[in-house]
């Protein structure tokens, strides 16, 4: 995909929608928050384009917008101006329980520090996007079951976070992530908290996870992990400063 | 997230912290407690006044023509009380033109009471209750010797010192032995035991036993009434329409005899168990009251605690509730998990307070006169209010929590 074909989605007419080919299209985002009388400006006017099955990493160092970026494209923020166009729907402009409906149907989150519920079992916490989806209880128990079999854990599936492994606890967070099959994974600093080996780890699930086919997109500030991915964006001061393709130095492997 | 897995957390959310759990709804469960026991026993004091002591104290389908009324309210004024008195009294002379205005199956009895001294040769002397009847006073009160055998017509007719007694006195004053043909003394005057009563049993613990009955043109009457006065005049009919058909002819020939012009009220009294209902009915309005406004206290203190403790759990919950905003929990997912904790909290509360109150119920009647009648209702009311009680408490933590910002949430640390 060219480079052209993207700044044509990003920069056409304002108000039109994207072509499908695109999972994330923003346009002029930009977020100011007002800390302590002092106002912020962490986005200045993003233009982004993520076509599917992009693997794409967004890097930056701290005060860059990085984290502010991710929660938009996340879903967990609004933009004060701009439009973002998730999956071919406008969702700068839903209301708060929309927007709710979307993270859960469009979006899968790894934390750095897995945000799993620490009194409930793997399965549970990997059926929960299922329950606020309203499915069935025995259709979650399965599909759960499923996501769990894709990162090799369905053998710990009763086992509480506190019985795990940090790679482990990843993993299920990734299996989370995967369950209601969405548009993208929106990873923050997934290896964060891990050790070198672990990471590497993750890192495979990852490859595997985009070769099949899912969009994946990290926000990292290690250049190590970065290099993973297929597309560096890197974001300074609130705007997108370079945004490369390369081939990831590390060989793929079969899902 | 559907209300029955709402259900599901919040059971979770109880069996893994049942102390602090139960520390949560313990003002509900007290209040609780105390308005199913105190219903439970006014039910069962109601069931007893109706069914049992009525039955006891004023004979079935009959009613009373007196001065003035037996049983009364209290809450009459010294002005009321002075004018009660002041009426004229029922006469001897009164009671045949009644009578004869009365149909065929009506039976009838005179009667006047007062306390009066009893003596045996085989105890001390007591202060006893004597009752100076007519005829069918036995037959009205459904009242039969279980020893000897009833006055005849002709002790009546001749006012014989004859004398019935009551199970209690021929218990105390003759103890051991057979107390027919023997001698008792009224305030002095000596009497032959012609039959012992069957007993009356009780009334709030209190037996009804201690009594004698002597016909009333017998000497020592004159000491429980004025000459050619009678206390009351019992009236009894085969039913209830006919008791009501009795009671309006009576009270036509009494205003009659009285001269009473058609605005002026009845100078006498017509009394019947609905009076004495009435009676008890003020007192079950207080009692209820009171039974179910102080436990409602209990109860408002109890959701105030719910509500605080549901706020601290919130507070210490916000990472959750970030993460499960994240995956997709709507405000209301979130109202409707936190509301269903707090509803069912308080009604798992207030089912163990429906439990212990029919306990504590039982436990009072067992110990004490007082009935205890646990009512199907109670325990569903119960329930109910427990549940409506967690709800209202609810409703702010609840929202709280659903108002979170995700991103804020998720950056919270317990």
């Amino acid at each position: 995909m060219s480079r052209t074909a993207e700044r044509e989605a990003v920069v056409s007419a304002p108000g039109a929608t994207p072509d499908n080919r695109w999972v994330i299209v923003t346009r002029g985002i930009k977020r100011e928050y007002d800390m302590g009388g002092e106002v912020v400006r962490a986005l200045r006017g993003v233009d982004l384009a993520i076509s599917r099955n992009e693997y794409v990493a967004i890097m930056g160092p701290s005060g860059s917008g990085k984290s502010t970026l991710m929660n938009v494209l996340g879903c967990l923020d609004t933009p004060d101006d701009g439009e973002y166009w998730l999956n071919g729907q406008l969702v700068s402009t839903m209301s708060d329980d929309a927007l709710a409906r979307v993270r859960n149907k469009e979006i899968g989150f790894v934390f750095q520090t897995f945000n799993l519920l620490p009194r409930a079992s793997a399965l549970h916490n990997v059926e929960l996007p299922l329950v606020y989806a309203g499915v069935a209880a025995d259709e979650r128990k399965r599909r759960a079951k499923q996501a769990l079999e894709k990162v090799q854990l369905e053998n710990r599936m009763d086992h509480r976070p506190n019985e795990l492994s940090g790679g482990q606890r990843q993993r299920v967070a990734i299996a989370r992530a995967l369950v209601n099959d969405p548009s993208m994974l929106l990873a923050d600093e997934p290896t964060g908290n891990l050790d070198s080996q672990t990471s590497e780890e993750i890192m495979r699930v990852f490859e595997g996870l985009a070769s099949s086919g899912q969009t994946v997109v990290m926000v990292t500030h290690e250049p190590d992990i970065a290099q993973h991915a297929r597309r560096i964006v890197v974001l300074r001061d609130g705007l997108i400063s370079t945004d490369e393709r390369r081939e990831a130095f590390v060989s793929r492997q079969g899902a | 997230m559907s209300i029955f897995e709402a259900f599901r957390l919040a059971f979770e959310q109880i069996r893994v912290q049942k102390l602090k759990s139960f520390f949560t709804v313990i003002g509900v469960t007290i209040g609780v407690t105390f308005l199913i026991a105190v219903v439970s026993i006014v039910a069962g004091m109601s069931r007893y006044m109706q069914d049992d002591l009525l039955g006891k104290i004023i004979a079935v389908n009959s009613f009373e023509l007196r001065q003035r009324p037996n049983i009364n309210i209290g809450d009459q004024t010294p002005a009321e009380r002075r004018a009660l008195r002041a009426r004229p009294a029922i006469y001897e002379s009164d009671v045949p033109p009644v009578v004869a205005a009365l149909p065929p199956g009506i039976k009838w009895a005179t009667h006047s009471s007062g306390g009066l001294t009893v003596q045996s040769a085989y105890a001390r002397p007591t202060n006893v209750e004597i009752d100076a009847v007519s005829d069918q006073y036995f037959t009205i009160k459904d009242m039969d010797a279980v020893q000897g055998r009833l006055p005849s017509t002709q002790e009546f007719a001749l006012g014989s010192a004859v004398v019935v007694i009551g199970k209690d006195v021929a218990d105390y004053d003759f103890p051991g032995l057979d107390p027919i043909g023997r001698e008792l003394r009224i305030q002095g005057v000596p009497y032959s035991v012609v039959g012992v009563a069957e007993s009356q049993g009780s009334v709030f613990g209190q037996s009804l036993d201690k009594f004698v009955v002597v016909p009333e043109r017998s000497p020592a009457s004159r000491w429980v009434r004025r000459q050619h006065v009678v206390a009351g005049v019992t009236i009894q009919g085969e039913s209830d329409a006919a008791m009501r058909d009795a009671m309006q002819t009576t009270r036509e020939v009494m205003r009659v005899r009285r001269r009473l012009h058609p605005t002026q009220p009845d100078n006498f009294t017509l009394e019947t168990a609905d009076s004495a209902l009435e009676f008890w009915n003020k007192i079950k309005g207080y009692l209820e009251i009171a039974g179910v406004a102080l436990p409602s206290i209990g109860l408002v203190v109890g959701a105030i605690v719910i509500m605080n403790i549901m706020l601290v759990a919130v507070a210490e919950r916000t990472h959750e509730i970030g993460i499960r905003k994240s995956l997709g929990a709507r405000r209301i997912d979130i109202l409707r998990q936190f509301m269903v904790e707090s509803a069912t909290l308080a009604a798992v509360g207030a089912i163990i307070g429906v439990a212990l109150g029919i306990g504590f119920a039982k436990l009072i009647a067992a110990v004490s006169p007082l009935p205890a009648a646990v009512a199907v209702w109670s325990i569903f009311a119960g329930v109910g209010v427990g549940a409506g009680v967690g709800m209202i408490a609810g409703v702010y933590p609840a929202s709280r929590a659903a108002l979170l910002d995700p991103i804020a949430a998720l950056r919270h640390e317990n």
